[in-house]
């Protein structure tokens, strides 16, 4: 038999579900222990957050929301390993990369509390990175459109987007990567594989093995991580955003994790999926093994996690009155950002609802 | 100064912006060594190189979602849909992402790109390369649709659209892509995106069309005024946002309006001008409004394409029922 071509999906991984180091070659940033508490208080107040939000929409002042539990590790990782002047093109969960490039939890609340505002971040990098991409895996190609751009322009600069499992089956994904892989294109896409698209799982969305694989097809480098361990995201990502930037093309990442929560506050996951598996999940999420590691390194206890998540209570808190005290938008809003310039047709519209506006007043 | 055809016309403005703008990028499918299948992109690869005319893989949601992405970076793609009918996958990254980028953000992240794309029927083509599918585009906000009609327009008004903040959908109409050659000096000089194009004075009846058809309405004109019937003609040019003053002022005048389109009528774009007509103008009336459309059938394979098409005589029919009617 003569084989045209032969290719392998490496898995990695540094720290197991318990918080074991299974290998000791750790990356340089690793060795840094100050930075890694930083991670992990980063991956503590996102999880705060994610409780906060949820709360928020309970109670009534906040409309759908998209949880990340269970994503803290894979979203942060991805989040550290960037640089300011890359590009991130999320999809709509990924606060703890976001809020690593300076998205604010009160442009979140704003977003998901139905005002646009919220996607008008405010702090750089956050500022030049995209916006929350709802329709499924745009955002790939809106990334891979921006790695083009870099490359035209000759910038040593990575466009990096997220995709979740289901993510993975669309065209714009396989478009993306294939687009990157023709034209060796900085960019880095990241399935954070959570095993459930919705109610569909992950067996179902694909008959791949890996979902990493799918980056083989295009040429693209590609490798399977435990997306429960931020160490394996964080080490991944540093890789593939190298390579990028030094010119040697694309990268595909399958991040392994477990979506801990529902799809988002209007779904029930109880009607797809058991207890059993749910409860298997939680026993390798991604806060305690980095706990467990931190702890044994003797550079974290339960003092200071708490002491920590009171700070974070206290952040969240101010966020959330600031997001309950922004005023909503004039109702003209809701003309003056569809073209530059509000054009005379449109205007009549925008004149019409003014009046209506003032009559009600 | 050289005469040229429209197709000419479309190659000397993107010829033109990009060597005045280092922003301005040409992708697509078939648009580099090529040219593009119509010759649109002719010799611009040689001029500017293979990383400004890009010729992408064969996948057009590929190429509309590279474009949204290379315009949120500031660049000003113009991006080829090598026919209308494959402008169909484009369409998610056209209406979910380049229309609503500014609206979503607050304008923090716009999308200055172009969809350029062949339109229309006439050319004995294969079937999905003869379609009017204009209307599709005209009713998503944040976009505008235009379609020129004449060489001169067509330089003109694709520099506009290069240039202009916010997405443009650009369709050529392949029939009179070589149809007739006028003067068009390479001066850069754009025309507006925000006016009806009054191509000629009358009084009796209002014809107003865009692309392809505006060729059948000056015609139908001319046989009109041998037989002393005095019609203005109207190209609307950009469809969205409307300059729908222009047409109202004609209206108002002659007091009979005709509208000419070769896309299917029910939900055309026709039927917008139609209800503004009723809306703004309809006591200036002196005849119902006459739509000369497609017909609410997809456009016959060649061998009876024609018979689809508005033809001159169908118009001139529309514009004497309206003269009769009062």
């Amino acid at each position: 038999m003569t084989i045209a071509a032969k290719f392998e999906i490496e898995y990695l991984q540094y720290l197991d579900a318990e918080g074991k180091q299974v290998r000791d070659d750790l990356p340089e940033f690793a060795k840094d222990l100050g930075h890694m508490v930083e991670l992990y208080k980063l991956m503590l107040s996102t999880r705060v957050f994610d409780a906060k939000s949820i709360a928020l929409q309970r109670t009534g002042k906040l409309g759908t929301y998209a949880s990340c539990l269970g994503h803290e590790a894979a979203h942060v990782g991805i989040g550290s390993a960037m640089r300011p002047e890359d590009v991130y093109a999320p999809s709509y969960r990924e606060y703890g990369a976001q809020l690593y490039r300076g998205v604010q939890p009160r442009e979140v609340y704003m977003y998901w509390g139905g005002d646009e505002r919220g996607n008008d971040y405010q702090k750089e990098p956050a500022r030049h990175d995209f916006a929350w991409s709802v329709p499924i895996a745009t955002q790939c190609l809106h990334a891979a459109g921006s790695a083009l751009a870099f490359k035209i322009r000759g910038e040593k600069r990575v466009a990096v987007a997220t995709i979740g499992d289901g993510g993975s089956s669309k065209g714009d994904f396989y478009g993306a990567i294939n687009m990157a892989g023709a034209r060796e294109l900085p960019l880095v896409i990241a399935i954070v594989n959570n095993q459930w698209a919705i109610s569909v799982p992950r067996k179902i969305q694909s008959g791949a093995q890996t979902l990493a694989q799918k980056g083989i097809a295009a040429g693209l480098y590609s490798i399977q991580v435990d997306g429960n361990d931020i160490i394996a995201v964080r080490k991944a990502m540093e890789d593939a955003l190298e390579r990028a930037r030094n010119g040697q093309g694309g990268s595909v990442l399958e991040l392994v994790t477990y979506r801990l929560g529902d799809h988002t506050t209007a779904d029930d996951a109880r009607r797809y999926r058991g207890k059993d598996e749910v409860d298997e999940a939680w026993a390798k999420e991604p806060m305690k093994r980095l706990k467990h590691w931190l702890v044994a390194k003797g550079v974290w206890d339960d003092a200071k996690e708490e002491a920590w998540k009171a700070e974070c209570d206290d952040w969240m808190d101010n966020e959330v009155n600031a997001y309950l005290e922004t005023k909503t938008q004039p109702v003209t809003a809701m003309f003056d950002y569809i073209f530059a310039e509000v054009p005379a047709d449109l205007a009549k519209q925008r004149d019409y609802v003014l009046s209506l506006e003032n009559k009600a007043h | 100064m050289a005469q040229i055809t429209l197709i000419e016309a479309v190659t000397q403005a993107l010829a033109y912006e990009m060597a005045h703008d280092p922003s301005v990028v040409v992708l697509g499918e078939d648009v580099g060594v090529n040219g593009g299948v119509f010759r649109a992109t002719q010799g611009l690869q040689e001029k500017f190189g293979e990383w400004r005319v890009i010729d992408t893989p064969l996948d057009e949601m590929t190429i509309a979602g590279v474009t949204v992405g290379m315009a949120v970076q500031g660049m000003k793609p113009v991006a080829e849909a090598q026919f209308e009918g494959f402008i169909y996958p484009m369409m998610e990254h056209i209406a979910c992402h380049a229309a609503r980028m500014r609206n979503r953000t607050r304008g923090r992240l716009t999308v200055p790109a172009v969809w350029r794309a062949p339109w229309g029927g006439g050319i004995r083509a294969p079937e999905h390369h003869s379609e009017a599918n204009e209307h599709l585009f005209t009713n998503i906000p944040g976009l505008r649709v235009v379609l020129p009609s004449s060489p001169a327009r067509a330089y003109g008004l694709l520099l506009a659209a290069i240039r202009d903040p916010d997405p443009v959908i650009f369709f050529e109409p392949k029939r009179i892509y070589r149809q007739y050659k006028e003067e068009v000096p390479d001066d850069g000089e754009a025309l507006p995106l925000d006016v009806c194009f009054v191509l000629r004075d009358g009084t009796d009846v209002t014809i107003v069309s865009w692309g392809a058809q505006v060729k059948e309405a000056l015609e139908a004109a001319d046989a009109l005024a041998a037989e002393g019937i005095s019609a203005e003609v109207i190209d609307v040019a950009t469809l969205t946002p409307l300059d729908f003053d222009t047409i109202a002022e004609s209206v108002q005048k002659t007091g009979r309006c005709v509208i000419v389109h070769e896309a299917p009528k029910t939900a055309g774009f026709g039927a917008e001008i139609a209800a503004r007509v009723a809306e703004e103008c309809l006591y200036d009336l002196l005849a119902p409004v006459e739509r000369v459309t497609g017909f609410d059938t997809h456009i016959p394979l060649f061998r009876l394409e024609m018979k689809y098409l508005p033809s001159v005589e169908r118009v001139v029919d529309a514009a004497k029922r309206t003269l009769a009617a009062s």
